[in-house]
């Protein structure tokens, strides 16, 4: 018996790893019941793997029996893999006892598609209304939508879910049907569509009524996979872009392609996953949603890529000295983001603190801004005074000098002549 | 001049109210238990008043919103020699100028308790991530910890709430001293076995007879959910420092 359970925890945990999305925060279940779990409004991981990604859910599939033959996935009908399929006590069983060790946050629960998809959802949907109302189960719980299911089966998951996601898989429609020709964009947009159209009736609904149930509190997400069609860096933003705005989605995830199958329309078995790319487009969605930045600044038709040598923030201000330098002490909050080296927390403080006195270099330095970084685009009260003009491309090598990237083992900068 | 106090939210409080009675000019906080005579510094020994403390602490709470006030006495739990002198000259700054002074990250002492008090709750977030209970023969889930921090008070409410349904106890192995959780209440214990007070998890014999089966489910897990080809240990020990380890499951080999 905990053999079996074993092989199938390998198996569909193995199976289930690919999506990325780890964040268990957001989430307002009170443990009101006196159940088990409460939300952590700002999720907790509870360990990291070898890789470095977080460990807060029990990420697992129901089953990797499916249906679709998609290239991108393990899952797919063609490949020749073990096959498990948990049982709807079992996931409940290992939830609860992973959550009462403090080992997790909840449970994300995924599935292949086995019969349909209405088949599939619904055992997605016993699993969690067990969890909620037999076992009292406060903790968070992240489901997928199956697309293609019932308007009414995830109607009433989100009722019991924190989380609903739904992957986008490709950046593109194109890039979609060379991989999954039965798939399409359309099948994903719909549910994510009435599920954000629920979310904001129930939060209009609770302004009026406060015992009305939480629908999805924490929101809505999706995934792309990354380097497995030749979709560029601008099309993969403003697809993310665009759904933000659409959507209201909380996050949009980017995984780099993996190479798991000998399909010659991907990457080959063995080559790298894009990491430093995968890491450049989370550095431009972070801009996106906390810096203020538009997703047109940062990419464009004459900057469809983002550089790989450095962050876009900083590629950003190298394309745009006119804008700089800076003057801490007088500049807009909005400016003052926007600077390469200063973060939204040194920001805060900068604007607090400069009511009270002129800023000087040694506090920005205590406050917390990387000024070496910084330095080339802003004045404070003590900047030496400099005659001299420098090109992007200058300040591009000074920086470089100085740093070192986590990518690259041996430094490939040219000296400076001059 | 040298105040000398013992330690305690109290006897720091007291000092401020001191501080204003005198007005020494620059002074130095020590721990009492950590000072060393010397020629040349006067010394004096606060003692402790639960009025004084009480009105300097009311005092704060005044000036102060609540974000600070946690700050505050987060950076008090970190125990750490000179967040003392950080936190008196904090207050005496607080009190000598005009509401709203607290926002001046200019100023060293007001930037010094902000970041002792990320610190902690960084290592408090930290607990309340990395604690991983063991459940023993009669139902009862433990785990002790030994903390760089004293974040006992500060992960209390947490636990209480989450684990609402379970008995619990989290003992601190360094300040001596744990929290049990009775179903209804949380009560402060302390524990006189030598062997119990100084280990991590309940001992073998001890433990319920599932514990084993999670635990090595829990293994598989963790194992079956890593990415060879993304191995990056800089990152993992960077967020799961090595001296968490000791705590976690997951990253014991037997």
């Amino acid at each position: 018996m905990a053999e079996r359970i074993r092989e199938k925890l390998n198996i569909l945990a193995d199976a289930a790893k690919y999506d990325v999305s780890c964040s268990s925060g957001g989430g307002t279940r009170k443990n009101d019941n006196k159940g088990l779990g409460d939300s952590h409004s700002s999720g907790i991981c509870h360990t990291y793997t070898e890789d470095g990604r977080c460990v807060s859910l029990l990420k697992i599939l129901l089953t990797n029996h499916c249906i679709f033959d998609c290239a991108y996935c393990v899952s797919r009908k063609s490949n020749d893999i073990e096959r498990a399929a948990f049982t709807v006590d079992e996931v409940v069983s290992l939830t609860m006892n992973f959550y009462r060790r403090n080992y997790i946050e909840g449970l994300f629960l995924s599935s292949g598609i086995f019969k349909n998809a209405d088949f599939t959802m619904e055992r997605l949907l016993r699993v969690v209304k067990k969890l909620r109302l037999e076992e009292r189960f406060n903790g968070y719980i992240h489901l997928k939508t199956i697309p293609g299911a019932s308007q009414e089966l995830i109607m009433e998951a989100g009722l019991y879910a924190d989380r609903m996601s739904i992957n986008l898989e490709m950046p593109t429609q194109a890039g979609l049907k060379l991989l999954a020709p039965d798939k399409s964009h359309d099948d994903v947009i719909k549910p994510l569509g009435y599920v954000q159209k629920r979310i904001v009736q129930f939060k209009d609904e609770k302004k009026l009524i406060k015992s009305i149930p939480t629908f999805v509190p924490a929101g809505q997400s999706t995934q792309m996979v990354i380097g497995a069609t030749p979709e560029t860096d601008k099309d993969i933003m403003h697809t993310a872009a665009a759904f933000y705005k659409n959507f209201s989605l909380k996050r949009v995830y980017y995984s780099g392609y993996i190479p798991i199958s000998n399909d010659s329309r991907m990457p080959i078995l063995g080559s790298q996953p894009p990491l430093i790319r995968e890491n450049r487009l989370y550095q431009t969605d972070w801009l996106m949603r906390f810096y203020g930045f538009d997703v047109n600044e940062l990419l464009n038709d004459a900057n469809p890529t983002l550089d790989i040598d450095m962050d876009p923030k900083l590629s950003w201000a190298l394309r745009n000295l006119q804008l700089f330098p800076v003057d801490i002490n007088v500049a807009a909050y909005k400016m003052i983001i926007r600077v390469p080296g200063i973060g939204v927390t040194s920001a805060l403080k900068i604007v607090q603190a400069r009511k009270f006195g002129r800023l000087r270099i040694d506090q920005l330095k205590k406050i917390g801004v990387a000024y070496n970084r910084a330095k080339h685009f802003i004045v404070c009260a003590d900047t030496p005074y400099q005659l001299k003009d420098y090109q992007g491309t200058q300040i591009k090598s000074f920086i470089m000098a100085e740093s070192q990237s986590k990518y690259l083992k041996s430094s490939t900068q040219q000296l400076i002549l001059f | 001049m040298i105040y000398l106090i013992d330690g305690s939210l109290e006897s720091l409080l007291c000092a401020v109210y001191e501080w204003f009675e005198r007005k020494p000019g620059k002074i130095l906080i020590q721990l009492k238990r950590e000072h060393q005579p010397d020629a040349f510094a006067p010394v004096f020994e606060v003692s402790n008043d639960v009025k004084k403390a009480d009105r300097v602490w009311k005092g704060l709470q005044q000036k102060l919103d609540r974000g600070w006030m946690r700050k505050s006495y987060c950076a008090f739990l970190s125990e750490i020699p000179e967040a003392y002198t950080s936190l008196f000259e904090f207050a005496c700054y607080i009190f000598s100028n005009p509401t709203g002074a607290e926002a001046n990250y200019g100023n060293p002492f007001v930037l010094s308790v902000d970041q002792t008090a990320r610190k902690v709750e960084r290592e408090k977030h930290r607990m309340e991530a990395f604690i991983r209970f063991q459940q023993t023969a009669d139902g009862m889930y433990y785990c002790g910890i030994d903390p760089d921090f004293n974040v006992l008070p500060l992960i209390m409410q947490h636990f209480k709430n989450r684990y609402a349904d379970q008995q619990w106890i989290i003992y601190d192995l360094k300040r001596h001293y744990g929290l049990f959780y009775d179903l209804n209440k949380v009560e402060e214990i302390h524990m006189d076995v030598v062997a119990i007070r100084t280990a991590y998890k309940p001992a073998e014999h001890l433990r319920s007879e599932k514990e084993a089966l999670y635990a090595t489910l829990w293994k598989d897990y963790f194992k079956s959910t890593n990415i060879q080809s993304r191995k990056n240990t800089k990152l993992h020990v960077q967020h799961v420092p090595k001296r968490y380890w000791k705590y976690l499951t997951e990253k014991q080999v037997l």
